[in-house]
């Protein structure tokens, strides 16, 4: 997968971008930070009276892998979830604080949620396919995007499939449901349909726990492979994954940010208490 | 060599209790056997009954053939069939599209103030005697109208599938996984898009069923039809025009004192169950396959 393909399709939005993109090698001094794809500022997030998340402000870099880890329940699934607005569909949610994709507001009322979520995909806990043929599944948002049949989508199907390395394991049987597929397949077939609509965020909601040792270690290698193209926000329960496949890690308990920064320096050297307290296992 | 097995001593357990357990499973099992045997019954008499008294009537002239004059030999239902078919074609053209269309929205914004009401609606819909739907098509249509019409009859059809299909659908469709629907919205998919492309494909089997459940059931009523299609001796294929159906016509020569008429209603009768079955048949096969 060379970083030089052309993007599958063009969307009506042009990608905004924050800043330029950031070069990684550095003219002798330290690599650049990536630019900042997206942002929270002071975000929270109230079911009712319940508030979810307090506060939250921080960074995702372009075209990086930031892992998002926390005990059950600490609004990580919230918080990823309303870059998208996905939580718009539970009802009495408010929200306040600012989230910006590129330089859209996610949350302002005059926001398409229809368009962004075509540049935020999503990739949730347990597979998802539609009860449709393979083909079919990947070709669903293109089909919504006005593409409806012929060479171009059946290429672009292809080049999807590809991309989620599942193309070798489905050519031949595109026409079959994605039910029979296993649930590591069934899991990249979703991430193929995501990728089919050309987004820029990919953003995955623990994509691997619902599956087997070898498929969680598949779709591990697939993040890595596709950090490139997009940026991508995991959410995981497990720590090891974090380490093993992200750039940068937040950790959040209670519906607050604890601290986040650079993985290794995460991992090795906490900063705080309660972080150094979580990865070491004592409690979570 | 092996040890000696330990005596077992259960208190309470007494010599004879293996043989009145076996006799009350034999009980039990016995009376689970004579009530299948009573829901069986019925059935069986029935078609018995139906085919000893209705087989010597059928004939391809009774399919082709229009009704005679009394005391003129043969004859057929071919209006009546062909009538039947109308009406219910009708009757599901209406409550099929527009059941499915309100399940839907029970289903999915179930929790409105709205949706309980058009709910209950159906659930009292469902319960009303087919007579007074009959009695309320003719005050709204018939007399309006000014005739009886085929039109009349569907719309009495199309009132007693309607609770059927809706409350159907509303199940099959709440059975989808939340997750499809989720996945189509997070795909950039307006909500309508998720239900009509995704949710409704999912659930397709079961509406289907739901459809034909209902059509098979309306096909065979006859109380709502006496008051909107009537009948007619005569062919006609115009929807707003009485029109002969076989519940109606099966009723009429059931009563009639012409012995030939007489067994004609059971052959009629014969024809409109098999007519039934084969729609039950065709909703089975159409379910199966698309699973």
């Amino acid at each position: 997968m060379t970083p030089t393909e052309p993007p599958l399709i063009r969307t009506e939005v042009p990608p905004a971008r924050t800043a330029p993109r950031a070069t990684d090698a550095g003219d002798g001094t330290a690599a650049l930070e990536p630019a900042a794809h997206l942002a929270a500022r002071g975000f929270g997030l109230r079911y009712g009276t319940h508030a979810a998340l307090h506060d939250i402000t921080f960074d995702i870099p372009e075209h990086r892998v930031t892992a998002i880890i926390g005990p059950s329940g600490c609004g990580k699934s919230t918080f990823l979830r309303a870059f998208n607005r996905m939580n718009d569909m539970i009802p009495n949610v408010s929200t306040s604080g600012e989230l910006r994709v590129g330089s859209l507001d996610v949350t302002a009322p005059s926001t398409d949620v229809v368009s962004l979520r075509r540049r935020v995909g999503m990739v949730f806990q347990r597979p998802n396919p539609f009860p449709q043929s393979v083909f079919d599944n990947v070709a669903f948002g293109l089909r919504l995007l006005g593409l409806r049949r012929g060479p171009a989508l059946e290429e672009r199907v292809e080049a999807s499939l590809r991309r989620a390395a599942l193309w070798e394991e489905v050519k031949d049987r595109l026409d079959r449901s994605a039910l029979q597929l296993s649930g590591g397949q069934q899991q990249r077939l979703c991430i193929a349909r995501c990728l089919a609509v050309d987004p820029e965020v990919l953003l995955m909601d623990e994509p691997a726990s619902a599956l087997d040792p070898t498929s969680t270690a598949r779709v591990e290698e697939l993040v890595l492979e596709l950090k490139g193209r997009y940026t991508i926000v995991v959410v995981t329960h497990n720590m090891q994954q974090a380490a093993r496949i992200s750039d940068r890690t937040a950790f959040l308990m209670q519906g607050r940010l604890v601290e986040v920064g650079d993985t290794r320096r995460l991992f090795t050297s906490p900063r705080e208490k309660l972080t150094e307290d979580y990865i070491t296992g004592r409690f979570g | 060599m092996s040890p000696a097995r330990p005596e077992v001593s259960l208190p309470g357990l007494r010599p004879g209790v293996h043989w009145t357990r076996r006799v009350a499973n034999r009980v039990a099992i016995g009376g689970c056997v004579l009530a299948t045997a009573l829901v069986v019954l019925p059935l069986a008499l029935l078609v018995y009954r139906l085919l000893e008294s209705g087989l010597h009537g059928l004939s391809l002239g009774f399919f082709l053939h229009m009704p005679k004059p009394v005391g003129e030999a043969g004859g057929g239902m071919a209006n009546a069939i062909v009538g039947t078919l109308i009406v219910v074609g009708i009757g599901a053209a209406i409550a099929v599209p527009v059941g499915v269309a309100a399940g839907i929205y029970l289903a999915e914004y179930g929790r409105e103030r709205l949706a309980g009401i058009v709910r209950y609606t159906a659930d009292v819909l469902a319960g009303a005697p087919s007579i007074v739907v009959g009695v309320a098509v003719f005050g709204l249509l018939v007399v309006p109208m000014g005739r009886f019409s085929a039109l009349a009859g569907g719309v009495a059809l199309a009132v007693l599938m309607l609770p059927t299909v809706v409350r159907a659908t509303e199940e099959v469709v709440r059975l989808v996984p939340a997750s499809y629907r989720q996945a189509a919205l997070a795909l950039g998919a307006p909500s309508w898009i998720a239900t009509l492309r995704v949710v409704l494909p999912a659930a397709r089997a079961g509406v289907t069923t739901a459809a034909l459940l209902a059509v098979a059931r309306a096909s065979g009523e006859t109380a709502p039809l006496l008051f909107t299609a009537l009948g007619n001796r005569f062919w006609s294929t115009h929807v707003d025009q009485p029109i002969a159906t076989m519940p109606v016509m099966i009723f009429d020569y059931a009563r009639s004192p012409y012995s030939d008429w007489n067994a004609q209603a059971w052959t009629g009768a014969l024809t409109l169950l098999v007519l039934v079955t084969v729609l039950s048949a065709l909703m089975r096969v159409a379910t199966r396959r698309i699973r």
